[in-house]
């Protein structure tokens, strides 16, 4: 018995002074962080080639095209034979055209059913709704699309005899679904973390659920429902394949939503898929609206990102 | 003497009850509209698509003619694509995840990555796409090949991955990295052995959602270039190609009718090629996830 103690004590040292003598493993040990740290950087190269290239293309944008024109031009008419027209405002306005309607759609049903999933569903019933949201969520945006062209257009054109085959309308209330599941997800979560003290509270003092849930957990969650209608606002703007297919291409700056639209994403699709050759004014205006539909959606997160930082509730 | 009118008080909770029920029917009916558009979408799509899922389907090109239209290049073309991204992000977001969970401190470049991240998360698709195009397509010659989409790709889902694997590796316990330590371990044996072994179950649940989404995302590779008819298969990574979601925006473009039918049906080849991919994720979850 002794014996054999002694000797495993010895094959342990032995190993020790054998892995400590090898340079190797020391020189893995400090190469690791290193290699790790390069690929960590992937993403800092990213965001930076984005911003590079739309600056870097933007700014030959600007030089063939006067900055003044693109941001206050109320007509964009980049295929004109004669004289080209870059005014950005028609694009905007169809972008926010449908993200209007979107948020017309997906906040009351996305309130709605987070509070139904929070305060009164039970956990089998939660159970069976958090999933089917989940596949709504994860439905391509081309099938989406395809709905609205096909299934949407049609179905408003029985109750809107005006609707044009493209309009804002039909993609407005599909975007609208395709948002649906994040307030509603995201929303929950807020609700669900406002503690329960606070709502038993309330329902001892003799509220009932509608009371508690409208005048105890909103209030209290509000920062983070807030938080999810911006930041579903900002998938709305970046929405592509969904206002490609049934917004049409006919950018105008007005408020008509049963006629054809163009938004900044569908500018760009429609631009690429044809042949803008390389180099023409035409190619470089994709980046300019490019662009600006990210500094739509910078704005949009960050101020997401305030609003669930400074105003959230502590308990 | 009484202070309470018995009989106000009854109506006025009858009153309050009533309207609780009612709004708890509203919020249930507004729960509802999700699940009934869902079920409306599933439904037009099978119905329409179904009668177009021959087996000649699957073998035929793209085509002019609707009833001769095949999905065989799309699909070959979205598992190439597929065999570029998987392996990409995954090294790049795992080996993200390690970093920032294992390695970072706390300073201002750690942070500066952090906060990147979740910014990266918010742009669009459609501006990836017009990274790709400068970068992979232009800048480094790959052309619209399948190199150039699968590293476009794998840029757009590498938050997504990044922020899953960081909760994997989270979730996993100190006491069993310290133990490891306590054997003597030094710590890159320590994520090597005992960290990433227990935190692969959710890494993959997490990596095989993200790369569902790179299937079906159709801006991205429309901005690149990507062509849509195609008569070949791709022989190389710097092959031309063409995916799923691009043929059935093709069709779904196209303004003869029975094109309508032919793209339902290759959004209902999307659907299972995607419904394979989230049950291979919930089995992963189901099999081998461990709790501590």
């Amino acid at each position: 018995m002794g014996q054999k103690q002694s000797a495993e004590k010895f094959s342990v040292q032995e190993l020790i002074q054998k892995s400590s003598g090898k340079k190797q493993k020391k020189l893995i040990e400090k190469m690791i962080p290193i290699i790790l740290l390069l690929i960590a950087s992937v993403s800092v190269l990213t965001t930076f080639g984005i911003v590079g290239t739309l600056i870097v293309e933007t700014v030959i944008f600007f030089k063939q095209v006067k900055v003044t024109d693109f941001l206050f031009g109320t007509e964009w008419f980049p295929f004109a034979n004669t004289e080209q027209l870059f005014g950005i405002l028609p694009l905007i306005a169809g972008t926010l055209k449908v993200t209007g309607i979107a948020v017309i759609v997906a906040v009351p049903f996305g309130i709605a059913s987070a509070i139904f999933l929070s305060e009164y569903a039970s956990d089998k019933t939660r159970r069976i709704i958090k999933p089917i949201l989940e596949v709504l969520a994860g439905v391509p945006t081309i099938v989406y699309g395809f709905f609205a062209l096909t299934f949407v257009t049609p179905l408003l054109q029985q109750f809107i005899p005006d609707l044009k085959i493209f309009n804002a309308l039909s993609p407005g209330i599909v975007v609208g679904v395709m948002i649906l599941p994040m307030i509603a997800s995201l929303s929950e979560d807020a609700m669900s973390s406002v503690p329960n003290s606070i709502r038993e509270g309330a329902l001892a003092m003799g509220s009932t659920k509608l009371e508690v849930a409208l005048k105890v957990v909103l209030p209290a969650a509000l920062s983070g429902i807030t938080a999810s209608v911006v930041l579903a606002v900002s998938r709305a703007i970046g929405e592509t394949m969904i206002v490609s297919l049934a917004g049409g291409s006919t950018p105008k700056f007005d408020w008509n939503v049963t006629e054809s639209i163009q938004t900044m994403t569908a500018y760009i699709v429609q631009v690429s898929s044809g042949d803008a050759g390389y180099g023409t004014t035409i190619y470089y205006s994709i980046y300019a609206v490019g662009f600006t539909l990210f500094l739509f959606t910078l704005l949009m997160n960050y101020l997401a990102h305030v609003i669930s930082k400074k105003y959230r509730e502590e308990y | 003497m009484r202070y309470v009118n018995h009989e106000a008080v009854v109506k006025k909770m009858n009153k309050r009850l009533i309207v609780n029920g009612i709004f708890k029917t509203i919020f249930f009916a507004a729960t509802l509209f999700a699940l009934l558009v869902l079920a409306v979408l599933f439904y037009r799509i099978i119905s329409q698509g179904v009668g177009y899922l021959t087996p000649e389907f699957f073998q035929n090109f793209g085509s002019r003619v609707p009833e001769k239209a095949g999905i065989k290049a799309a699909l070959i073309g979205s598992i190439w694509l597929m065999c570029v991204v998987a392996p990409v992000s995954i090294i790049l977001g795992v080996g993200t995840a390690i970093y920032l969970e294992e390695y970072a401190t706390k300073n201002k470049l750690n942070d500066f990555i952090r906060m990147n991240i979740s910014n990266l998360a918010g742009v669009p698709s459609v501006v990836f796409g017009l990274l790709g195009l400068t970068i992979f397509v232009r800048a480094l010659a790959l052309g619209n090949s399948v190199l150039a989409a699968g590293f476009t790709m794998s840029l757009l889902i590498l938050p997504v991955i990044i922020v899953g694997a960081q909760e994997a590796i989270r979730a996993v316990p100190q006491d069993v990295r310290e133990a490891s330590y306590g054997m003597g371990a030094t710590k890159w044996q320590t994520i090597l052995n005992v960290v990433l072994p227990s935190a692969i179950p959710g890494i993959l649940t997490g990596a095989i959602l993200a790369l569902s989404r790179a299937v079906g995302e159709t801006a991205p590779l429309v901005v690149i270039g990507i062509p849509v008819i195609v008569h070949f298969l791709p022989e190389n990574l710097l092959s031309q190609f063409t995916a799923l979601p691009m043929q059935i925006y093709d069709w779904a473009k196209r303004p003869q009718e029975a094109f309508q039918y032919v793209a339902s049906a290759g959004i209902l080849v999307l659907m299972i090629f995607l419904l394979i991919m989230n049950s291979i994720a919930i089995f992963i979850r189901n099999k081998f996830s461990k709790r501590y």
